[in-house]
């Protein structure tokens, strides 16, 4: 059963319904997140106690404990987190907007999209500083969502219309990419393959910057068009009969879920299934209403790959499993178990 | 203050298909108008248009006598609410937030629940009934309580005008009537203008004060039910043989059809 709290003020005019029980959820998410990033920084091959770790954060510790928590593991624990928030909530704006519980980032073509400039950067040309990979990885996402949004628009967009030429887009991009892969050195299709897997291996301060950059801006604006996406997953009929400006505002969350999954992408790869298992879970845990449910699902995203990130890491020792992999073995069955699920449907 | 939708020379298509030409129809206010006629004959597509669902190719629809695409569409939703026909629910929600929905054109970011929000929200839910279902999922609930929840949307937009696209189809016999009757009790009580597009013609007799009769995208008739629905125009417009008699609960126009049997066995 849920409980309210309402929020009424007169001047300025305020007036909130807010949902004790996901206030709750965003606390406890909130809390475990933090845990689970001091967890990440502790363990590993070298496993610090908590206190060795709070020295080197505070800069007195001048071993090489500092060069573990601060250089090392930090920066890649809070990647994994905002990787995990912009994967979420793509993912959960896609998914409402398509009014398709299966719909993903990589559905609309983005994360295959993203794989081909990617790929076709590390092999066919060496010399290019890998450096630029996020770049090109960020150009690719954006220009297949475009072309998914071009090619199924019909003197309006819809969302169903997408889904399909997004699919098509995707095994397009995905045969190119084989095409590549098969025609190059084996040296680069290592190369390719471990980027392809998604990972957050290796990212440091200068990946986190940028990240968190895109996400200051894009997060707002997402929360902001949330009471849009409310009405737009009612269906396209009902939403402009309550008012809303369909075609526009349903441009502006497609472009900032183009935005939220490339950044994504291009930081750690295409990370798979984060971005379809955070809005379920969020849905059953606070309902559909997307003001909740977005900052829910992304909590839940960050601590999905945060989670995914430490036992990659831990499990074959020191040998590492990229994260992507982790959340394929769990998203594969999970993406199953809803097939199954929405069978009688 | 009374709100009036009008057509005037309305030409509707979809791509290069036209539907609809040089239609003009006024809908009577604080009135129930019913839209009939066969399938494909353009009623839901002029219902769409009405509720600028659709953009004419000319012509245009008119709200308190301005054209209805050059007023801000949440302007409109203000005072004109629309259900389309078999809407579907995203999976999760539940009714109460669906009723919620409806206060969308009044609602800001920072305004999303004011005493009204809520007073119209409730009373929502109190006339459809659904009070008792409020924190249910839709997915949980039968056909004819769904469109009671999706009604329960339309009446907390509380707009002096509200258009339903066949409201009571999927719905057994004590459904429909109860839908209709619940209408018919929001244009007594609230004086609020309805129209809709219904396929029962003896319901249409019943609950209409305006009937209007379509084939073939053109109205062929328009009026009180008494004038509209004779056995010329029910022969014109489905294209059937019929008897007219007294509904014998209401007293309203009961069609009776022919069909190739009983004429058989009459003959």
């Amino acid at each position: 059963m849920n409980s309210w709290l309402v929020l009424r003020r007169e001047r300025p005019e305020i007036s909130l319904r807010i949902n004790l029980r996901a206030v709750l959820l965003l606390l406890l998410l909130s809390v475990s997140t933090v845990v689970l990033l001091i967890l990440t920084t502790s363990l590993g091959e070298v496993v610090l106690p908590l206190g060795e770790v709070w020295r080197a954060l505070v800069g007195q510790d001048a071993g090489p404990n500092t060069l573990i928590v601060y250089t090392l593991r930090l920066p890649r624990a809070l990647i994994a987190m905002l990787v995990g928030w912009a994967l979420a909530m793509a993912g959960t704006i896609l998914q409402g907007l398509t009014r398709n519980p299966l719909a993903a980032p990589d559905v609309i073509g983005i994360n295959a999209g993203a794989s081909l400039a990617a790929v076709t950067l590390i092999v066919l040309n060496s010399s290019v500083p890998v450096t630029y990979v996020p770049l090109a990885a960020f150009g690719g996402a954006f220009a297949a969502a475009a072309l998914s949004y071009a090619l199924s628009w019909k003197g309006h967009s819809s969302g169903a219309r997408l889904v399909i030429v997004g699919i098509g887009i995707a095994a397009i991009a995905q045969g190119l990419v084989t095409l590549v892969l098969t025609s190059s050195q084996i040296i680069q299709v290592s190369k390719a393959m471990t980027w392809m897997a998604g990972s957050v291996y290796g990212r440091s301060w200068e990946h986190f910057w940028p990240l968190l950059a895109w996400l200051c801006v894009l997060l707002p604006v997402a929360l902001v068009l949330s009471r849009d996406l409310d009405t737009l997953h009612l269906g396209d009929a009902i939403a402009s009969g309550l008012g809303t400006r369909v075609e526009r505002q349903r441009a502006l969350l497609l472009l900032v879920t183009v935005g939220l999954a490339a950044i994504a992408v291009a930081t750690a790869g295409p990370v798979a299934f984060v971005g379809l298992m955070a809005p379920h879970i969020g849905r059953r845990l606070v309902g559909a209403r997307h003001g909740v449910l977005l900052p829910v699902s992304a909590l839940l995203g960050g601590l999905i790959m945060l989670l995914a990130d430490l036992v990659g890491r831990l499990l074959f020792a020191p040998i590492e499993v990229p994260c992507g992999v982790i959340t394929a073995m769990i998203g594969a069955p999970f993406l199953l178990y809803l097939l199954y699920r929405s069978r009688g449907v | 203050m009374t709100h009036t939708l009008h057509t005037e020379d309305l030409k509707l298509a979809y791509e290069r298909a036209v539907v609809i030409d040089g239609l003009s129809l006024r809908i009577p206010a604080g009135e129930i108008t019913v839209l009939i006629g066969p399938n494909g004959c353009g009623k839901s597509t002029l219902l769409r248009a009405m509720a600028r669902l659709m953009k004419p190719q000319s012509g245009a629809v008119y709200l308190d006598g301005q054209a209805i695409t050059q007023l801000p569409t949440k302007e409109v939703a203000k005072r004109l609410g629309v259900l389309p026909q078999g809407p579907i629910a995203p999976e999760g929600l539940t009714v109460r937030d669906l009723a919620i929905q409806g206060r969308y054109p009044h609602q800001r970011w920072l305004q999303q629940w004011s005493e009204e929000d809520q007073r119209l929200v409730e009373q929502a839910l109190a006339v459809t009934g659904m009070q008792p279902f409020a924190d249910r999922p839709l997915e949980t609930l039968s056909g004819g309580q769904r469109q009671k929840a999706w009604i329960a949307m339309a009446l907390a937009q509380n707009t002096p005008l509200l258009l339903l696209d066949e409201p009571t189809t999927y719905l057994d016999l004590a459904h429909q009537i109860e839908v209709l009757d619940l209408l018919s009790d929001l244009n007594r009580v609230q004086q609020r203008t309805i129209v809709m597009v219904l396929h029962d013609l003896n319901q249409a007799c019943r609950y209409a004060h305006y009937l209007v009769a379509m084939h073939a995208g053109r109205i062929v008739a328009a009026g009180a039910p008494e004038d509209v629905m004779t056995e010329e125009i029910v022969q014109q417009v489905f294209g059937i043989a019929c008897r007219i008699v007294s509904d014998p609960v209401t007293g309203t126009p009961l069609c009776v059809p022919f069909s190739r049997r009983a004429v058989t066995a009459r003959s």
